[in-house]
């Protein structure tokens, strides 16, 4: 038998697997039981009202895809009202994913959700779309320290922060965060692409860029989740193109301690299940006793270096 | 972090997955009984589904994965209207017109090969047990979603007009099979100019004033949409019409699939997937 638990600060959560914000909701309940999953992550909301972008919103690009859904939230009065009750009967617990334009709308929105239910925060400073140029909180070191500080003192609730890709110097912003009370991170949200139509020299999405996601991110997301394990101690949640088993197990190899697993459930509803269902099997196979113990283990030490024989 | 959090070395099984009566949305490994061309654009595609795929109903989805070819690597799935369901033989049927990446890979499935659907998804048609004359306008692969209502209709003894568009006569579909489910069918077709909204209305006012029309459903044109709703409002006669819009998941997770509606103050965007593909033709606004 394998142990599947993790912890994620002073959370133990029953498995690593969880949904992506955004990519999960209620909806899937009508497939299967959340009773199975490690928690639940809910789509950002934010605190005001807001439509989302222009359609088309969503394009097929390689093995992945390319979105700019944008936040089109109903605001927090409505989550609590009517989204929160849909997960009341469900055992894992619910982290609820927020965004807003400034640090102060930021702590506001966290301030509102101090209601009982909520088992994490889970703030995307990362999301692309919704920001000027898609710039974000997430992509500097500096006004992530800000934002961060001022959550982590509107909040008593575990707080995981969600990381952009798209930044030059993720270790320095993963830092930041810790430094500025985060519980964990979440690495990570999606990278800023874009794709044209080349018959009718179109963009393909109605906002022209957007997020793209899947597994064509995996090796780039990998990579950052690997750089920030060696930043911080704090947990990291890997999250970018897990589709399968070995995909979560590669993330925590790499340093993660749980993953989430985002546009695969688009393409295969089922596919958090088969990766929990996996990670058991793969652990019974490898003569693995507790799931955590993958977390880091990636052998990156005393890597042997090919050495060309000078020509005599 | 490079070493293990600490957990007690206790041991969590994972459950067993069962089916309960809460779920009504399966995806199923579906085997493909046979997938054959029947004109020059269109592919008919049976599949072995049983269980939850076997409760669709005319107007709802499933949200099929297409194969890989040499060429393409469709990555999402693509929903395709429910054609016709047979509980008894325990399979599905759709009907779809080849015209990329994911059709294309769905068009190279042979008779024992399989794929995964998703489904039943979306909201079907609404027959309302007091109606009895409806008329059924469709276009192209609009057909495709109509043809199991006009079969709907004629188990509850309603009458089914259908006015089936196409380019050419070849290319109409399901003329026979609206015809089998005992409706009027009248064929019009851009090839004649009997296709032409301003034909397609004459023969509609001519049915509403010879024997009445308590309902409209309609699928595949944007003009025949906005003329039945125009219609519709002047006779005050209802209808429903059957949306399209790109999608991913097909379950309301996304909101890739939003169009605009009209609603008591100004527009609403709503979700084709899960708050149709099934609307009110008051409500649809143009696309
Ligand atoms: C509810 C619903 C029911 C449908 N039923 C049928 C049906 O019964 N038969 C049939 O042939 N087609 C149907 N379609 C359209 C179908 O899903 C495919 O999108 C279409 O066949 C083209 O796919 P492709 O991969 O070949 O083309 P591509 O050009 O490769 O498609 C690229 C992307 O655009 C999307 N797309 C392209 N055209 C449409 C469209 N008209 N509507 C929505 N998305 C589109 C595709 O799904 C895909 O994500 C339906 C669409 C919806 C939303
Ligand atoms: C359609 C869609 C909507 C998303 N919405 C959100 C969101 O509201 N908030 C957020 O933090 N991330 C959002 N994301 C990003 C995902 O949570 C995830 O970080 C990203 O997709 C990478 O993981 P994946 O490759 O497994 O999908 C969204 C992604 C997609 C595809
Ligand atoms: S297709 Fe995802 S919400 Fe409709």
């Amino acid at each position: 038998m394998v142990d599947l638990r993790v912890k994620i600060g002073r959370m133990t959560l029953r498995n690593p697997v969880m949904p992506a914000s955004g990519t999960f909701s209620e909806g899937l309940a009508r497939v299967f039981s959340f009773d199975h999953l490690g928690a639940v992550v809910t789509k950002t909301i934010t605190a005001e009202r807001r439509g989302g972008n222009p359609t088309p919103r969503v394009a097929e690009v390689g093995q992945g895809m390319l979105n700019s859904i944008g936040i089109p939230s109903k605001g927090v009065i409505n989550f609590i009202d009517h989204i929160m009750p849909e997960y009341a009967a469900c055992s894992a617990p619910l982290v609820v994913s927020v965004s807003a334009p400034t640090a102060e709308a930021f702590a506001d929105i966290v301030r509102q959700l101090n209601v009982p239910g909520i088992a994490a925060i889970e703030a995307n400073i990362s999301c692309p779309n919704i920001e000027e140029d898609g710039k974000a909180f997430a992509m500097r070191a500096k006004s992530t320290a800000v934002v961060v500080d001022q959550l982590r003192k509107a909040t008593t609730l575990p707080l995981w922060v969600k990381l952009t890709p798209n930044t030059g110097d993720v270790g320095a912003v993963a830092q930041a965060a810790q430094d500025n009370g985060a519980d964990a991170l979440v690495v990570a949200n999606t990278i800023l692409a874009m794709s044209i139509d080349t018959e009718t020299f179109r963009p393909r999405l109605g906002s022209i860029m957007g997020g793209y996601s899947g597994p064509a991110i995996k090796p780039i997301v990998l990579r950052m989740v690997y750089q920030c394990a060696q930043a911080v101690d704090i947990p990291i949640i890997g999250c970018g193109g897990i589709a399968a088993t070995e995909d979560a197990v590669e993330y925590m190899l790499a340093g993660a301690a749980a993953v989430q697993v985002g546009t695969a459930t688009f393409v295969k509803p089922n596919a958090m299940l088969d990766v929990v269902d996996g990670l058991t099997r793969f652990c019974q196979r490898k003569g693995i006793a507790k799931v955590s113990d993958l977390t880091g283990a990636v052998l990156d030490r005393g890597m042997t270096v090919d050495q060309l024989e000078a020509l005599p | 972090m490079l070493s293990a959090p600490p957990v007690e070395a206790e041991t969590v099984e994972v459950a067993p997955i069962e089916a309960s009566p809460a779920f009504d949305v399966a995806d199923t490994q579906a085997l493909v009984m046979s997938n054959t061309a029947v004109n020059g654009e269109y592919f008919h595609l049976t599949l072995a589904a049983a269980g939850l795929a076997m409760n669709a109903k005319a107007g709802q989805f499933f949200n099929i994965a297409c194969p890989a070819t040499d060429k393409d690597l469709p990555y999402l799935r693509r929903p395709m209207s429910v054609y016709r369901v047979v509980p008894s033989k325990g399979e599905i049927e759709f009907l779809y017109k080849v015209t990329g990446a994911g059709t294309r890979g769905l068009a190279t499935l042979r008779a024992g090969d399989s794929t995964a659907v998703l489904g039943p998804l979306g909201n079907g048609f609404e027959l309302n047990p007091r109606w009895k004359n409806i008329v059924v306008v469709g276009r192209g692969v609009g057909l495709a979603t109509l043809a199991p209502l006009a079969e709907m209709a004629a188990e509850r003894g309603i009458k089914v007009t259908a006015i089936l568009s196409a380019r050419s006569r070849g290319l109409v579909m399901s003329v026979e099979r609206f015809a089998a489910s005992g409706a009027r069918v009248e064929v019009v077709t851009d090839e004649d100019g009997s296709s032409d909204p301003d034909n397609v209305e004459r023969m509609l006012l001519r049915l509403i004033e010879k024997e009445g029309a308590d309902a409209f459903f309609t699928c595949g044109s944007n003009r025949l949409m906005l003329l039945l709703k125009r219609v519709g409002a002047t006779f005050q006669i209802q209808g429903q019409v059957a949306m399209e819009q790109q999608m991913a998941c097909g379950l309301g997770m996304c909101f890739c699939c939003v169009r605009n509606f009209s609603a008591p103050n100004g527009t609403e965007q709503r979700r084709v997937c899960v708050d149709g593909p099934v609307f009110p033709l008051s409500e649809a606004l143009s696309w």
